[in-house]
């Protein structure tokens, strides 16, 4: 049977005028991938601090593991890991003196941590480089050698903030391969991102805008129930013409720019590559060139933050009234 | 047509750090020049010594004709820059902040009211101009900080990962804002991290090390490793991992979702191999075939290489 092991309910977290997390509700179960995607600003951190204890919430509830954050926080932490956006490593340090230091301070004795940053360091693949300094670790690296340090007292539940910010493709990768280890090994991860191509590795995602969690489902149910209607794929030349004959013309909902083409999203029924095809020709680009395509998570993201905003017009508009 | 941004052999190093070791390009009106790489690569030194903002050990950089160390003055009124972290003055108004760029970049008032205008219907503010820019949402300021780096029509235009830690509606926004900039005819450098915006730019450099690794349009860099990307959809996903990072020909064996990406040295072994291996090994395979390499997978295999 499933088992719960994040319960929020209705939390909030304002400092002075500022909601930086607005009435947020979710759960999560053991072994998933959650996904937090959102940009800065849009209270990402601030739900995950709350999470760990480290910040008291406005208001709402949360319990991790069983524990409520506010009263049993100190209960939560040994069981938990967690990753920050600026993790501290102790730069003169080695790799294992890093990951023994920090095993010391989440109380696991030697004959404990030995073979724990034994597997550790085959985890993260710095096994032959433990003697390293951390400081002489270039990006990718120390943010596994962070991720390993979050791991080595072996929590059920790992909270990662933006772990592949700033590394390589190739690292961000690399980092990516460990999470699913991670996971198949029965983890939790909750994991926040600003990548898309990250977003869609999640079993589940949550998507967050202002405070708000404006959904959270696996991206391909998101892409589903989210957008209604059509994608398609662009090609044309010169961009800006074409995508501004595409944003006025009937029938297309959103359209914008995708990688080195443009992308579209028309009204269910509303067209079919040739109909497309023939309505740009009489804009003016018999050239353009439409395929069908797939619907994108930052699709999923516009359509939700266009609801968001429409519904906050129309709130102010209740409200002078 | 006319080559807007000269960089040869550009050095720059701090301390035992050679940040830029030999970095040239070059890049023409309407041309949108991407450098990619990771945190650490050189790409924001590159950058500050385009703009003049750090001396060079050697080598010479030229923006619209000028060098931007001996004539830095005429140089620096043909060039916007937006860095990473801009700043605009949190107490004054959009308008204020505007007019303050423009009147330390030597625009006349009759001139600049005119251009202010302009620009802020441009980056979609008009109507905006009596609020306080500590009241914009993120969107807003990096909009407020384009139209800023644009108040002196400049030619150049360097951006230092605009569009770092911001929603995809205001990315889209700005990147639309960006390619309008290069349809009149200005040159733009512009460094990311994401491999979507790498993707519309006329040409990449990809940044590794204080290099240029390797450097091509877009299409003609992902078209580099045609047929060198297998993708295998099979479970269990550990068993199949095993069996693709045996096969002689298979480099690299990457998680990408529920799938497995391959990369290969030629397609026609593994693909022709890898089925029987796969069920010898009780995999259940429910897709291998050949898919179009990304831009990311480019990336990869040069640091692979490198």
């Amino acid at each position: 049977m499933a088992e719960t092991v994040i319960e929020v309910h209705d939390l909030v977290k304002k400092f002075g005028d500022f909601t930086a997390v607005d009435h947020v509700s979710f759960s999560v179960q053991r072994g998933e991938v959650v996904g937090y995607l959102g940009p800065n600003g849009s209270g990402k951190t601030t739900t995950m601090r709350m999470l760990l204890g480290l910040l008291q919430p406005t208001g709402g509830r949360a319990q991790v593991l069983g524990f409520d954050v506010v009263r049993e926080a100190e209960r939560i932490r040994p069981l938990v890991g967690y990753m920050s956006q600026k993790f501290a490593l102790y730069e003169d340090l080695t790799v294992r003196e890093n990951l023994v230091f920090y095993a010391g301070v989440y109380g696991m004795r030697p004959d404990a941590y030995r073979p724990r940053v034994k597997e550790v360091l085959a985890l993260i693949g710095l096994r032959g480089r433990e003697n390293e300094l951390a400081g002489a670790l270039a990006g990718g690296w120390r943010q596994r050698l962070a991720l390993g340090i979050a791991l080595t007292h072996q929590p059920q539940l790992l909270f990662l903030d933006e772990p592949t910010s700033g590394v390589d493709p190739e690292a961000r990768r690399a980092f990516w391969d460990i999470i699913y280890t991670l996971a198949e090994a029965g983890a939790t991860i909750f994991v926040s991102t600003h990548y898309m191509d990250e977003a869609e590795h999640c079993g589940r995602l949550g998507i967050m805008n202002q405070g708000r969690l404006l959904a959270l489902d696996s991206p391909s149910a998101l892409k589903q129930s989210v957008v209604q209607g059509a994608a398609w794929d662009i090609v044309a030349q010169p961009l800006i013409p074409v995508l501004d004959a595409l944003v006025v013309m009937p029938g297309v909902q959103h359209a914008g720019l995708l990688g080195d083409h443009l992308h579209a999203i028309t009204s269910p029924g509303a067209h079919t590559a040739e109909t497309l095809g023939a309505a740009l020709a009489q804009a003016g680009f018999p050239a353009a060139h439409v395929e069908p395509a797939e619907v994108t998570l930052e699709d999923v993201f516009t359509e939700l933050a266009v609801r968001r905003q429409r519904q906050q017009i129309r709130d102010h508009h209740q409200a002078n009234r | 047509m006319t080559i807007l941004i000269e960089a040869r052999d550009l050095h720059k190093s701090f301390g035992h750090t050679h940040a830029v070791n030999g970095v040239s390009l070059s890049v023409k009106a309407g041309e949108a020049y991407g450098l990619v790489g990771p945190d650490g690569a050189g790409k924001t030194t590159t950058l500050r010594l385009l703009v003049g903002a750090l001396t060079l050990d050697s080598g010479a950089a030229q923006v619209a004709g000028y060098d931007v160390h001996l004539q830095i003055e005429q140089a620096r009124a043909r060039l916007g820059y937006l860095a990473q972290r801009f700043s605009l003055y949190g107490d004054l108004t959009v308008a204020e902040n505007l007019r303050f760029f423009g009147q330390v970049r030597g625009v006349g008032r009759e001139r600049l009211d005119e251009r202010a205008a302009v620009l802020l219907k441009f980056v979609g503010l008009a109507g905006f101009e009596g609020r306080r820019a500590d009241q914009l949402s993120g969107g807003m300021r990096q909009k407020l900080g384009l139209a800023c780096a644009l108040v002196h029509e400049p030619k150049v235009l360097l951006l230092d990962e605009p569009t770092g830690g911001v929603d995809p509606v205001t990315r889209q926004d700005f990147w639309q804002l960006v390619i309008r900039v290069l349809g009149e005819g200005t040159a733009v450098v512009v460094s990311t991290p994401y491999m979507d915006e790498a993707a519309r730019c006329s040409r990449l450099g990809f940044m590794h090390s204080g290099r240029i690794l390797i450097e091509g349009a877009p299409r003609e860099l992902a078209a580099s490793m045609a047929g060198r990307v297998v993708e295998l959809a099979a479970h269990p996903k550990d068993a199949a991992m095993q069996v693709a990072r045996a096969d002689p020909d298979v480099e690299d064996v990457l998680t990408f979702g529920d799938r497995l990406h391959l990369r290969v040295k030629s397609p026609d072994g593994p693909l022709s191999r890898l089925p029987e291996a796969l069920s010898a090994a009780r995999v259940q395979v429910d897709r291998l075939r050949p898919v179009p390499p990304s831009l990311e997978d480019v990336f990869i295999s040069l640091l692979a290489a490198s």
